[in-house]
């Protein structure tokens, strides 16, 4: 029986000289789930998934991925883990089908090289020198390698940036495709929709800490988080208060201006709100 | 984005994963597709040792000793010294590049065993300095009637100086690589290297008219030993008693050669960085 945690981190810590970048940190991504890392630059997330990955070293701490520990890990632990690098066309003279069908062959069971490529919506470009591609392109080719083993693990760093908002939309697709399919994901992100569109779960870093976990609707308790009514005296002044019981304070106000309350609006914070409040506490 | 996914499951057969002989092909395509490719490479890497040949058969036209014309003393300094750019310089300077573009750190992420890089490197290197070598040896036979080694004997020390020779210049190639801390840096750590050991070791000047401490200090290095052991094939068995030592010294060529490999692998293990020092 396979455990049901795909990662396990405890006492997770790493520091570069005087410079910690990691300070401690705790984590369990389930197996299946979408699990988003959000935080600022320089919070510790690329230091941390580096360690998942196997790329890093840890100072302290312990780590199992799919049940082996990154630094030491079992034979057959590279062809179950994809990882999608921020690449800057490192094959600038081989095409794009040259490039995945190369990669497949490490894998002891890849996809068909033509079918991942097709996927990341490149078909048009296969025969096209890597060099040719343009930025975005060249993220997609990024993740045709990271898919193209089959992973059961499969690591996502910063996988939009530079996509126009239609290739976004269509890469999310793929992710919840994949993740559909049962594949664990990890993903680090500045962007606050898209951890909100694809997460079942977001960290949020900072300062090298985890300093929550939660879905996406629940982070920083914005479910109970108080909603700000705003409305427009006869005066024409914009008047607001925050309330627990909105609907309560909107009938009231309904009753006060004698049916129509002018200029209204109920919002609850949004989850870059809360994330912006979050971040800026530590 | 229909297609449907096969779903991803622990239980894997190993069984469609390339055998350790397959990989080192495909890798050693890979690197000489994309060699081929980049052109300025393959005419800088492939007419270099002829241009200069060239320059040198046309400059001097005499005889060094009695029946050895200068091209054909000089043909076995530029044999060494093509074998060196394919090997030594090329890795030298390329493999910096692929670590900073993070092609190393890619090949990391994959179930590719390391060794497999190492192994690609080695094909494109020989199958570009045999090709390199045949060019300059069919050039040289044409344009200065260049003569060949006569004997089987002579024949096989040219393949075994050659091995010996391009083995270790590219495991030094590899270890060097390390040196650079970024992609640029790769030329200006090897060029300088490469040109002086050109230069002290018998290439470019006839070795025994270097000065005797230069000769000493070159013959710590494999360029010396690879153009003494081909001076042994492509000059008469008389020419012997010109050299240093008073003969050709082949033992002491495979033992330095061979000293070199090991000194090269044990830097490559010990040394090779698989990311750049930004990456940690």
């Amino acid at each position: 029986m396979e455990n049901e945690l795909a990662i396990v981190a405890r006492g997770l810590r790493k520091a570069y000289g005087e410079n910690t970048a990691v300070a401690e940190v705790d984590l369990e991504v389930r197996r299946g789930e979408v699990f988003a890392l959000l935080g600022p630059n320089g919070a510790g997330k690329t230091t941390t998934v580096e360690i998942l990955e196997g790329y890093r070293r840890r100072d302290a701490g312990e780590v199992s991925v799919l049940g082996s520990d990154p630094a030491t890990p079992a034979a057959n632990w590279r062809n179950r883990i994809g990882i999608v690098l921020q690449g800057v066309g490192e094959f600038d003279e081989l095409s794009v089908s040259e490039v995945v069908h190369h990669f497949a062959g490490f894998y002891a069971d890849a996809d068909d090289p033509e079918k991942v490529i097709a996927r990341v919506g490149l078909a048009g470009k296969s025969r096209a020198r890597t060099h040719t591609l343009s930025g975005g392109q060249k993220r997609r080719l990024d993740v045709a390698l990271g898919i193209i083993g089959r992973p059961e693990l499969l690591f996502l760093d910063e996988p939009t940036t530079g996509f126009d908002p239609e290739a976004r939309r269509e890469f999310w697709q793929l992710i919840r495709d994949l993740a559909a399919a049962g594949t664990t994901i990890v993903l680090t992100t500045h962007y606050l929709d898209e951890a909100e569109a694809l997460a079942d779960r977001v960290g949020v870093i900072a300062s090298g800490r985890l300093i929550e976990v939660a879905a996406p609707e629940h982070l920083g308790n914005r479910q109970q988080a108080h909603a700000t009514v705003s409305w427009r005296t006869p005066e024409g002044l914009t008047e607001s208060a925050e309330s627990a019981t909105p609907t309560e304070l909107v009938t009231e106000l309904a009753a006060r201006f004698g049916g129509e309350v002018p200029g209204l609006t109920v919002t609850r914070p949004t989850l870059e709100d809360i994330y912006l409040q979050m971040i800026g506490h530590r | 984005m229909t297609t449907t996914l096969k779903p991803a499951t622990a239980a894997r057969e190993a069984s469609h994963q390339p055998g350790p002989l397959a990989l080192a092909l495909r890798q050693g395509r890979l690197e000489l597709t994309q060699f081929l490719r980049s052109r300025e490479s393959v005419v800088f890497t492939m007419g270099f040792p002829i241009i200069m040949i060239l320059i040198f058969a046309a400059v001097f036209d005499g005889e060094i000793a009695p029946g050895v014309s200068f091209p054909q003393y000089f043909i076995t300094g530029m044999i060494a010294a093509g074998l060196m750019t394919v090997s030594f310089q090329n890795l030298g300077i390329w493999i910096p590049i692929e670590r900073d573009r993070g092609v190393l750190k890619r090949y990391r992420g994959t179930p590719m065993p390391k060794w497999v890089y190492f192994a690609g490197k080695v094909i494109m290197v020989v199958v570009v300095g045999i090709t390199e070598t045949a060019l300059l040896i069919a050039v040289s036979v044409a344009v200065f009637d260049l003569q060949l080694p006569g004997t089987a004997a002579k024949w096989l020390t040219f393949g075994w100086v050659s091995v010996l020779g391009i083995t270790a210049c590219t495991l030094c190639g590899i270890a060097i690589s390390s040196l650079a801390r970024t992609a640029r840096s790769g030329s200006a750590v090897v060029t300088p290297v490469a040109l002086i050991l050109q230069f002290t070791s018998g290439v470019f000047f006839v070795f025994t008219q270097l000065p005797s401490w230069m000769q000493q200090v070159a013959a710590l290095f494999p360029l010396k030993w690879m153009c003494q052991g081909l001076r042994s094939v492509f000059l008469p068995d008389t020419f012997a008693g010109q050299e240093p030592g008073g003969s050709y010294e082949l033992g002491r060529v495979a033992l330095v050669l061979a000293a070199w490999c090991v000194i090269g692998l044990l830097l490559c293990l010990g040394t090779f960085r698989w990311t750049t020092r930004r990456d940690g």
